[in-house]
């Protein structure tokens, strides 16, 4: 071998991590905490990508250029959203979309 | 010194790479850079999915009693299932074990097959239901009849694309089932497992972000 092999425990552990996770987001959708409730999915939904990225994809065992790739593109993906906010929430553009065929 | 390295990792290695290490590294470096790129092209489609949702609210929640959240739950289920049979696939060629590589990406390719059936009865559903945006659309309560059409407009852009990568990929594990029957792969050579790993894993974090935003709207409310 010549990258870094997991253990299989490991990757059970993380496996059953995911599913208790997806259980866990989907029980609290019917949970009402108002504005909170789309911030709690959102913020597990987070922490299982990690999982994912972290083990699955072996992103903590990659050579530091490779991991500098990875947050380079998580900063760009926040360029995205920031930017294209930065508009829609101070230029007050609506966009009223129009019934097919009319 | 190099012969003896050249000799022990065969014939895989290609001349401009010093060693077998060297050149996993520099493939996965260019994965990880073809996953930004994907990162940034569904990253547009959740950026325009967050504005419409911010601008009509309760016409998005009030989609949410025809996402069939037993369905979408066990295809988030079915994916993390597949991700971790990649995973031990991956594992399985870098400690040189072929039987089980073959066995697990079999696996990963029934599961695969499960999700895009699950997301097909899913599709047909909505079909019957006058849910697909065109002139056939239909939505009760009729006042959020535009606003709903938006949110069904980005479920199966999203989805549909991310069942176009699924496709893909099952496509790739094909190949690499092939190359593995046919003994390609060792414990020095084993990188186009790994790419195709990250691949696989990398469209089960879109689902993981897409089953939230599009099935858990507003069973609260």
């Amino acid at each position: 071998m010549i990258s870094h092999v997991p253990r299989v425990r490991t990757l059970v552990f993380v496996f059953l991590a995911l599913i208790v996770l997806t259980g866990a987001t989907t029980a609290i959708d019917y949970i009402n905490l108002g504005d909170w409730n789309v911030v709690v999915a959102l913020a597990i939904a987070v922490i299982k990508a990690s999982l994912v990225a972290w083990i699955f994809m072996g992103v903590r065992h990659v050579t530091s250029l490779n991991r500098l790739f990875v947050i380079a593109g998580i900063t760009w993906l926040s360029f995205l959203f920031l930017l294209t906010f930065a508009d829609y929430t101070t230029r007050s553009w609506q966009y009223q979309p129009q019934a097919w065929g009319h | 010194m190099a012969e003896t390295l050249v000799e022990t990792t065969g014939t895989h290695l290609q001349h401009h790479f010093a060693d077998s290490e060297q050149q996993l590294e520099t493939a996965t470096l260019g994965m990880w850079t073809f996953l930004i790129t994907e990162v940034l092209f569904f990253g547009g489609m959740f950026a325009s999915y967050a504005i419409y949702r911010a601008m009509y609210p309760d016409a998005f929640r009030s989609t949410s009693r025809f996402m069939d959240i037993s369905l979408g739950g066990t295809n988030t289920a079915v994916l993390i299932c597949s991700s971790l049979t990649m995973a031990l696939a991956v594992r399985s060629a870098q400690v040189s074990k072929r039987k089980h590589l073959i066995v697990f990406l079999c696996m990963t390719i029934c599961l695969g097959f499960v999700f895009l059936v699950i997301k097909g009865i899913e599709y047909t559903r909505k079909w019957n239901e006058h849910l697909v945006p065109g002139f056939h659309f239909q939505f009760e309560p009729h006042q959020y009849q535009q606003h709903a059409q938006l949110l069904f407009f980005l479920y199966f852009c999203m989805t549909g694309v991310h069942a176009l990568h699924m496709i893909i990929g099952v496509g790739l594990l094909t190949a690499l089932i092939i190359m593995a029957s046919r003994k390609v792969f060792n414990e020095h050579y084993y990188t186009p497992v790994e790419m195709i790993g990250l691949y696989w894993h990398f469209v089960d974090i879109v689902w993981i972000f897409l089953f939230p935003l599009l099935y858990l709207i507003g069973h609260h409310t």
